[in-house]
């Protein structure tokens, strides 16, 4: 076990200095990097980023080192020792929120100390912009949207959607690291294993970016918790023909405790906020229900609800393909349906 | 070119790069694979400008209406990508690029970026290169970004509104979306910035009259030796990916319809059956 003096370790020069002593003895020389944010904390996303982690660096053979980017509270770096190999934290204050040139700065300098095999990303939008840079600065290769990862042969393989998800390909990633981010709440969760002790703060130079100024942030959540958690979903589309049926459909998704999505047509037509968006471009959501009212499914809106445990679906069109992805449906006019059905649910669930 | 709206002394050069794409709205069911197991069956479909690229060229047009400016739309594919070249040129963008593909394989966001980036080193300085933020082939949503890589420029993705600043001509305002919500910031030029779609950069229709006028436009073509880009790292960049397996999802799922006599009956039984998921739930 080796725990780096962090008062002692003033520069990045002394840091990577030290880095190869810290594997001496080792037999697991290379590392595979799990990337979780300070900002973000250990959510489900983040355990199953952890998650591919571990499987991935059991598959090579290679250290998992679980790697904390920005504000890292004790509680955290805790939280975190029970998921890898050994730990590095790379707190900044520069770092104690997202930025996009300043946080790719970081991660680079990084990955030259950890000098990893592969790294691990989630896909939220911010690693989903760090992502192909920081291979680039590597001089790596890169992937997204990983939904299935194996190593072989000291090589990152990588299954993905394609075409909207009408295919699915396997690709191979040949120059190492292998940057990516992974569909990360679609990953089976991190396993705990024996709490490491092995814990590394790395030291970073990093100058405040000028070209790219944050004036505000906003989030538009619905309530409290995230569309991607939610348990129940309703869900509106093109047939929809405008913005007043959501208020309906708000008021099913409500007594069933559940939250409000909408296809990218619907969002394109300003109807509903584009946070709403669920599909190959938006939202990837995996509740318990999927309730798909006048959408008709194209295989890209598919690609955001495959992990639904039960899509159902109304929709006036018998050949509408969201029917070849429902486990129940019907065909019918919303319009004669939303209304009574909520009546119904109302005493079914009361 | 547009002139300067009132109190803008400089004009933004603006870059858009464009793909074109097998039509993604080509049904699932008619969805092939072609020969070589490797790609996606051109035959089975149209080919269309990617939708992200539309939204950025969009974006761009909107922008030059509001504060002056010029475009230059890029492309880098094989003959047939000159479709979308004229489909912006009918929108009236400013001039138009083809980098014409001899590769034998389907490059990759690698060897694009570079590509695009040897072209804008011989095309000359722009203060914005727009791309789309991922494609609806290949899907990879690299591009933009090693573009920016390569250019040595920052970027901005997901951006889905674009202004100049008022006073500053060298910074524009840009609205990017996130996971919960957006940003809004402050870049300055030059700049990579990739696009996302929204209510507001939905893509216009061409006037006939452009359409046919789109068709006479002189195009520049390039061949890759003109633009000088170095063969070995072309294959270094093909190498770095590699797609094993392409195959189509096989679905199993069975849609019970949800039956009955009268309207009642069916929503008392679709009301059931929801009841059931949501008490398990």
């Amino acid at each position: 076990m080796w725990l780096a003096p962090a008062a002692q370790v003033e520069n990045k020069v002394i840091a990577f200095r030290l880095l190869p002593t810290f594997y001496k003895g080792s037999s697991l020389t290379s590392v595979v990097v799990s990337c979780i944010f300070g900002w973000t904390g250990i959510d489900r996303a983040a355990l199953g980023v952890l998650g591919a982690g571990q499987r991935l660096s059991r598959d090579l053979a290679y250290k998992h080192v679980g790697l904390i980017v920005g504000p890292a509270s004790d509680a955290l770096i805790a939280e975190a020792t029970k998921f890898s190999d050994s730990i590095a934290v790379a707190d900044h204050p520069l770092l104690d929120s997202y930025h996009s040139e300043t946080t790719l700065t970081a991660l680079t300098e990084v990955c030259k100390q950890l000098n990893p095999k592969a790294v691990l990303l989630g896909n939220d939008t911010y690693c989903q912009e760090l992502v192909p840079r920081l291979a680039h600065r590597l001089g790596g290769s890169a992937a997204g949207d990983a939904l299935k990862l194996s190593g072989r042969n000291e090589t990152v393989l990588v299954t993905r959607s394609v075409y909207g998800g009408k295919a699915q390909a396997t690709i191979k990633l040949s120059r190492a690291p292998a940057i990516l981010w992974v569909r990360a709440r679609a990953q089976e969760p991190a396993q705990q294993q024996a709490l490491t002790t092995d814990l590394t703060r790395l030291t970073l130079t990093l100058e405040p970016n000028t070209k790219i100024k944050l004036v505000d942030r906003q989030t538009e959540m619905q309530g409290t918790a995230r569309l991607e958690d939610a348990r129940v979903i309703v869900s509106g589309g093109r047939g929809l023909g405008g913005s007043e049926p959501f208020t309906q459909l708000r008021a099913l998704a409500e007594i069933m405790g559940g939250q409000m999505a909408a296809s990218r047509a619907a969002c394109d037509a300003g109807w509903v906020p584009a946070e709403w968006q669920v599909g190959q471009t938006g939202k990837k959501v995996s509740p318990q229900l999927y309730l798909a009212i006048a959408i008709s499914g194209a295989s890209q809106h598919i690609m955001g609800i495959a992990d639904a445990k039960t899509i159902a679906a109304i929709n006036l069109d018998p050949d509408a393909p969201i029917f070849q992805h429902c486990q129940f449906g019907l065909v019918e006019d919303y319009r004669q349906v939303v209304g009574p059905l909520r009546e119904k649910l109302i005493e079914l669930l009361a | 070119m547009i002139s300067p709206a009132k109190g803008l002394t400089h004009l933004m050069n603006i870059l858009v790069c464009l793909k074109q794409i097998l039509d993604p709205e080509l049904p699932s069911r008619d969805f092939r694979i072609d020969a070589a197991g490797r790609d996606a069956d051109r035959n089975t479909a149209g080919l269309v400008m990617n939708i992200f690229c539309a939204n950025a060229l969009e974006t761009a047009l909107q922008f030059r209406e509001k504060h002056g400016g010029k475009i230059t739309v890029i492309t880098f594919g094989v003959p047939s990508a000159e479709e979308i070249l004229r489909k912006a040129l009918a929108l009236r963008v400013d001039s138009a690029v083809l980098i014409r593909s001899d590769l034998s394989q389907r490059p990759n966001p690698w060897c694009i970026a570079r590509v695009l980036a040897a072209a804008i080193r011989k095309l000359g300085d722009f203060d914005l290169v727009l791309t789309g933020r991922e494609s609806g082939d290949w899907g990879d949503g690299q591009t933009g970004a090693l573009l920016a890589e390569e250019l040595g420029r920052p970027c901005v993705s997901l951006a889905d509104e674009l202004k100049a600043d008022t006073v500053n001509t060298a910074l524009v305002r840009i609205r990017r979306q996130t996971d919960q919500g957006w940003e809004a910031l402050e870049a300055s030029t030059p700049l990579v910035i990739t696009v996302t779609n929204n209510e507001h950069n939905v893509p216009r229709i061409a006037k006939t009259r452009d359409v046919m006028q789109a068709f006479r436009q002189p195009l520049t073509t390039w061949s890759l030796a003109e633009l000088g880009v170095d063969a070995q790292s072309i294959s270094e960049d093909l190498a770095c990916t590699e797609v094993v397996e392409l195959a189509i999802p096989i679905k199993q799922t069975h849609c019970e319809w949800v039956t009955g006599e009268t309207l009642d009956d069916r929503i008392s039984l679709l009301a059931k059956r929801i009841a059931t998921v949501v008490q398990s739930a």
